[in-house]
């Protein structure tokens, strides 16, 4: 754990004083906080800052505070009702909390300038034909997971990753799923949801599907990505412009 | 045609005369004979020997599929609703987050009074600001509060009585429990085992608030048990030993078990050297003194967080031919034990998940402990084979059931912390087995579950204790917290993280009916009886539904 730790610490000193989005926070305070951050808050909301649904902090946009000084208050205050308890902090670990938090978006990445955004777009675009499967601000398809806000939810080496070897990066939450029903019809889509009794899902003609389990012959997840590997069909110059383009897309809130 | 007034004021003058008869206080003995009356559920595990199992044979497994919903509470509350009600003749006692106590008409689920109980904003819950419910006695209803006070209530005004403080919430000392009553004392323990308190257990008069005795879960200096903390000097002090779940009551041994939670700080046992007693035990206590007679630790020097914060359920049975007291436990650390209940002696014990983290249990029912390389992952998961929700022994069948979380790991990472009052001590984290996974949610889901069946999933399970064999398995997709109850008739209740709700044969496991609650079942069934009509009641969500038959 402590090769991760230093490792992690080192990236965030090679991040801190040549990033404009965490500049404004001061190295140490980030050192802090991902300290505190890892004692304190990691068991719910977990490494990543995405393990509460609904709650994804890498995104660095929150649904009741936005100033830090409203940040820095609901870490103290808690959220009454759930099961975000008060904290009680020095003034000093506040500000290294608030420091990470703002900062946890920028971790672990490749070297800033690394790449052609807009090079990558037409790749996207064009050679890669991304936009079959997947979808980014409102254009392409809804079969593979829509990508408008990529850039603010994974970190750079995580998309280059899931480009280079698609199958071993996927998320169990992006599974595709392949049911045939009793009169033999046979669905196939990415499953959206599942429970002991149904299964949720957005099938090849971007309708979402309810399905019933006891109505089904056969049903399986499956654990290969539908996504070809990209590592032998676009050069390492072409995945970095790909991976620059993903990082450009922070959503539209 | 309407009755003339006078006639109406003479029959409400008749029947006053009636109710009190039938509305009757709960005294110690109906506590005691609670059993005896199924139609009433006077306390959180139904009984003393906390099988939470009813005698009520209206409902039963040809009819069950005609259960429809009568009522539906809604709290007023985002938190989880794990509360257990009481049912005392017709008339429902709950409790709603973080503190609240509320009365209904357990018919219609009308409200009679809520007493609003604002906690203290010192209060630091680790894992939300919870409650499991209430105790009786009398005409008085006993409420433990988020920031460590234990309130008597006038049952029917919802009027408090007396006030007791009986911790520092900025200390990280919380309630969460159920208080249980026994003779003239209301018994309650403190949580916070992940803030390093001290943890303890201790009854106060149910006149007055007064402390009448104190255990202590972690000995101090000269008490037995102290030797086994080593390692940094003021270990014990900070060394946990929470309770968050309600003990068990044996009259005739007098002696009142609790489980005990994890030794702080929670993921290293570095800091804490030896096997750190009473933590991750059951201790018997003297009702009358609070005086140890006997502790049975399941995880000694704990690494994992396996909290032994669950209810001691116990059986009066054959036991290699001869009767015996007996006391069955699924543990956090993946095994279901069996003890005798007079002296603490081990008599079985099997692992009912997958466990690697021990090979076995010796011929005392110490676990030999097998640790897992560093990285590697440990089962079952932080979350445990169960945890506090409560299990349910049926008599009639002879097994015990468990919601467990099967195929399940952690991996564990162990730091060096030091204690700062009233901040977590906890000494690591766990994190996922699954490479860029997420752990499981340990509290609280949302509507959405897509990656379970890589991480575990959850199960009602029928254990034989006499074998350890499972007789059945009923699983389901998504993890589970619910507590289970059983009947007379064969039927189980429970529920689960995606809010089903089911009911089960208990000799085989066949589903025979299920509703679809929506939202996450984290608390026990328990079933009543008013005016001849039996319902089955379950916190779901964000609301309490009430069923019966249509």
């Amino acid at each position: 754990m402590v090769r991760k730790c230093c490792l992690a610490l080192a990236v965030i000193s090679s991040l801190v004083g040549n990033r404009p989005a965490s500049a404004q926070y001061s190295q140490a305070d980030v050192e802090a906080g991902y300290t505190l951050y890892n004692a304190n808050c990691i068991t719910c909301h977990g490494a990543n800052g995405d393990s509460i649904p609904g709650v994804n902090l890498r995104t660095n946009q929150f649904r009741r505070v936005a100033t830090d000084a409203e940040l820095n208050r609901l870490i103290q205050t808690g959220i009454p009702g759930t099961a975000m308890p008060p904290g009680r902090y020095t003034t000093a670990d506040l500000a290294g909390l608030v420091a990470y938090i703002r900062s946890m978006r920028d971790f672990d990445t490749i070297a800033p300038g690394r790449g052609d955004a807009v090079h990558g777009q037409t790749i996207f675009e064009e050679k890669g034909n991304c936009t079959s499967c997947h979808r980014v601000n409102r254009k392409g398809s809804r079969v593979a997971p829509d990508l408008s806000d990529i850039g603010a939810i994974r970190s750079p080496d995580a998309l280059r990753r899931s480009l280079m070897d698609p199958t071993g990066s996927m998320l169990p939450l992006n599974r595709y799923v392949r049911a045939v029903t009793r009169d033999g019809k046979v669905i196939t889509g990415r499953r959206l949801n599942e429970d002991t009794y149904t299964i949720q899902l957005i099938d090849t003609e971007e309708r979402l599907v309810s399905l019933v389990k006891s109505d089904l012959r056969e049903y399986v997840v499956l654990k290969t990505s539908a996504m070809p590997p990209y590592k032998e069909k676009l050069t390492s110059g072409e995945l970095d412009d790909v991976v620059a383009y993903l990082r450009t897309l922070k959503g539209a809130r | 045609m309407k009755p003339p007034m006078r006639s109406v004021l003479f029959a409400v003058f008749l029947v006053s005369l009636v109710i009190p008869i039938l509305r009757a206080q709960v005294s110690n003995d109906r506590l005691l004979r609670s059993a005896d009356e199924p139609r009433n559920w006077m306390m959180y595990s139904g009984t003393y020997a906390s099988q939470r199992y009813s005698t009520l044979s209206q409902i039963n497994p040809s009819n069950v599929k005609n259960l429809e919903q009568k009522w539906i509470f809604q709290a007023e509350s985002l938190e989880k609703f794990e509360t257990t009600p009481l049912v005392v003749d017709g008339i429902m006692y709950i409790t709603q987050a973080p503190s609240d106590a509320l009365a209904l008409d357990a018919k219609t689920g009308r409200v009679f009074w809520i007493y609003r109980y604002y906690p203290s904003t010192d209060a630091r819950p680790c894992c939300g600001s919870v409650n499991r419910g209430l105790a009786i006695l009398g005409d008085t209803l006993f409420l433990a509060t988020l920031d460590a006070h234990l309130i008597a209530l006038d049952a029917k005004t919802g009027r408090p009585i007396w006030n007791t403080r009986v911790a520092n919430a900025s200390a990280g000392y919380a309630m969460t429990v159920a208080p249980l009553v026994v003779k003239d004392k209301v018994i309650v323990g403190v949580a916070g085992g992940e803030f390093g308190i001290r943890g303890f257990i201790a009854a106060y008069d149910v006149r007055t608030g007064r402390e009448a005795w104190r255990f202590n879960t972690i000995p101090g200096p000269g008490e037995p048990g102290h030797e086994t903390w080593q390692g940094q000097a003021d270990a014990w002090e900070h060394g946990g030993g929470a309770i968050w779940t309600t003990g068990s009551y044996d009259p005739a041994l007098n002696l009142t078990y609790w489980g005990t939670g994890n030794p702080g700080p929670d993921w290293n046992p570095g800091q804490r050297e030896g096997d750190n007693l009473y933590s991750d035990s059951v201790v018997a206590l003297d009702t009358d003194t609070g005086k140890l007679k006997w502790s049975f630790q399941f995880t000694p020097n704990d690494p994992y967080d396996y909290d032994s914060t669950q209810v001691p359920v116990l059986v009066d049975t054959n036991w290699n031919g001869s009767p015996r007291k007996l006391m069955m436990w699924a543990n956090r650390n993946g095994f279901f034990y069996v003890l005798d209940r007079a002296n603490g002696q081990f008599l079985a014990g099997y692992p009912f998940v997958k466990v690697n983290w021990a090979s076995g249990l010796d011929a005392k029912g110490r676990p030999i402990q097998t640790p897992q390389p560093e990285n590697a992952p440990t089962f079952p998961g932080v979350q445990g084979g169960t945890n506090w929700y409560s299990p349910s022994y049926s008599p009639h069948t002879g097994l015990f059931y468990v919601s467990a979380w099967e195929n399940y790991a952690s991996v564990f990472v162990k730091e060096e912390q030091k204690y700062q009052e009233g901040q977590r001590f906890v000494g690591g984290r766990p994190t996922t087995p699954i490479p860029g996974g997420q752990n499981i949610p340990s509290l609280k889901r949302g509507p959405i579950n897509v990656w379970t069946e890589a991480a575990g999933h959850g199960a009602v399970v029928a254990i034989d204790p006499r074998t350890g064999d499972k007789k059945w398995r009923f699983l389901m997709t998504d993890v589970t917290d619910s507590g289970i109850l059983t009947t007379a008739t064969d039927l189980l209740f429970a529920g689960g993280r995606e809010g089903y709700f089911h009911a089960l044969d208990a000799r085989t496991g066949t589903l025979l009916w299920n509703a679809s609650l929506g939202g996450q079942v984290a608390s026990g069934p328990m079933t009543f009886e008013v005016e001849g009509k039996q319902y089955v009641s379950v916190a779901a969500g964000h609301s309490l539904f009430t069923f019966a038959l249509r």
